[in-house]
């Protein structure tokens, strides 16, 4: 059974754009990004957008959708009243390319300053032995599917530009406490360089990126607090600090 | 030409690569309710908290004392509530003598103040930082919690060690409820089970906090190496699952205790005893 719904779908590019009105079939159980391909097939040839593999595993039709940074094909067109207008715009926290389409290289730039993973540098191929209890927090942030949308919701970057210089976001910093995590991870100072390089102080707890999560990943409560107190571990608690001088602590590298 | 002269001054999402869009949100949902009620909830707690504070009566009904106030240490305390001694005497400032519960009201404040949770809530319904999720800010800058202020966020795990000793006074307050106002063990009362109830959520909402979480094991490479520690990990990850929850019911149940104790102190109404 069909029906007509209302779309505004973002037009436009670096330079200009509008919100533009177009009325579409859409089938029971259709999602977004089903109704945006009808109307790039029937009405809107050229409308740009980035998508890959309609099941919610591989991040690219991250978008706007009543304003809500959302998986088009993870949202489904029956979730909004038959009389709504449903709004469809690019990703607000990165710079526009065409139409749904926004240059995401600022993640990919800050990928590469977050420092590898360091195992003992004896440890041969074939020789890593860990239990399962010791890796399944860190296998939580593996499931990751890098969509970016708690990038775009981050206020910290989506409300002011002039911090993407200092501050990796959230999808980095589930990546460093994943390192930070593992138990043959050996850098010193992973818990320094999240608060004086990637910017984990900026960070200000209030969850929209753990909100956004396709993957339900906890971002805040599992990720950046942990990492957070860790931090105090290594710059803030005087006691600490020189408990692990006088003998050496486990987690306080 | 609105929205040319609005890019000039904001920065955001009106910067001039990003998506054109005049709207600072296109969220179609009551996004605001939520901010509004957490807003009128806090400021309501902060306004009675403050006029009890400063009130300086009605916080002792033998053997009930107020959260407000207890341990009452200064020698301002009222006759039979100062059960931990008063070494702080008594302290006046232009004359005036310093409220008893100023020098306890600093500690729970200063836990919730820091508190991960509460710090989401303040900051999207006072500071509105941002007030809810993609709602571009009011603020032209933002540098989090790197600097002071804000850096002092920090400390709040110095403020949950005093909340566990205050947790513990608490328990003990709710224990010698057991007696009646005549100092005889073995009674019961509505103000007992109140007492009761407080330090339980109190409890609560400590051991599910996430420097509890990270205090008691979170801090650990290797779980495997230390058992005991991720057994209660797992349980405290347990708690801290519902800390909203306990936080809210810790607030109202501080303040509903402190309320009805001022009640039965003011003889407004009797503490009705089971036994």
């Amino acid at each position: 059974m069909s029906k007509k719904i209302n779309l505004r779908i973002w037009r436009g590019d670096v330079n200009s754009g509008k919100l533009e009105d177009v009325v579409v079939e859409a089938n029971e159980g259709e999602v977004v990004l089903d109704v945006i391909h009808r109307v790039q097939a029937t009405q809107m040839g050229d409308l740009a957008v980035r998508w890959n593999c309609k099941a919610g595993k591989c991040g690219s039709c991250s978008m706007e959708i009543n304003g809500k940074p959302r998986l088009a094909c993870m949202t489904q067109v029956a979730n909004f009243n038959e009389d709504e207008t449903i709004t469809i715009t690019p990703l607000r926290a990165f710079p526009v390319i065409k139409d749904l389409v926004t240059d995401v290289s600022f993640n990919y730039k800050k990928a590469m300053e977050i420092e590898a993973f360091s195992p003992p540098a004896d440890l041969k191929p074939g020789q890593a032995r860990m239990q399962q209890i010791d890796v399944e927090r860190s296998q939580e942030f593996r499931k990751c599917i890098e969509c970016f949308l708690c990038q775009d919701t981050c206020h910290v970057i989506r409300d002011h530009e002039e911090n993407k210089k200092s501050f990796a976001g959230p999808r980095f910093f589930i990546r460093i406490a994943e390192l930070d995590m593992h138990p043959l991870d050996m850098l010193k100072n992973r818990k320094k360089k999240a608060q004086e390089e990637h910017g984990l102080g900026m960070c200000n707890i209030t969850k929209c990126c753990t909100e956004v999560c396709p993957e339900h990943i906890k971002i805040t409560d599992n990720a950046i607090i942990p990492m957070k107190e860790r931090v105090v571990d290594v710059k803030y608690d005087p006691v600490r600090w020189l408990g692990s001088k006088i003998r050496k602590r486990e987690g306080i590298v | 030409m609105a929205l040319i002269d609005s890019r000039k001054v904001v920065t955001g999402v009106f910067t001039k690569e990003r998506p054109e869009i005049a709207e600072r949100t296109l969220r179609t949902d009551r996004w605001w309710l939520q901010p509004a009620l957490t807003f009128g909830v806090l400021i309501s707690f902060v306004i009675y908290a403050t006029f009890r504070a400063f009130e300086k009566k009605y916080y002792f009904a033998e053997p009930l004392i107020s959260p407000f106030y207890s341990p009452c240490l200064s020698t301002a305390c009222v006759e039979g509530s100062t059960h931990f001694g008063t070494p702080i005497g008594s302290i006046t400032i232009f004359g005036l003598l310093i409220s008893p519960a100023l020098f306890i009201l600093i500690f729970p404040l200063g836990f919730r103040m820091t508190c991960y949770y509460y710090r989401k809530s303040y900051y999207r319904a006072f500071w509105m930082s941002p007030p809810a999720c993609a709602v571009a800010e009011p603020h032209k800058k933002y540098t989090g919690e790197t600097r002071a202020p804000l850096i002092l966020q920090n400390g709040h795990r110095w403020f949950f060690y005093a909340g566990l000793v205050l947790n513990v006074i608490l328990t003990y307050d709710a224990i010698i409820a057991f007696k009646n106002a005549d100092g005889q063990w073995g009674h019961m009362s509505v103000g007992t089970l109140v007492l009761l109830l407080n330090a339980s959520f109190l409890w609560l909402y400590s051991a599910s906090c996430h420097t509890c979480r990270h205090t008691i094991g979170g801090r650990l490479k290797n779980f495997s190496k230390h058992p005991l520690r991720y057994k209660a990990w797992t349980v405290v990850s347990r708690l801290n699952h519902y800390h909203p929850n306990f936080a809210w019911v810790s607030l109202f149940g501080v303040a509903f205790t402190d309320l009805y104790i001022r009640l039965v102190a003011s003889g407004a109404i009797t503490n009705f005893y089971f036994f």
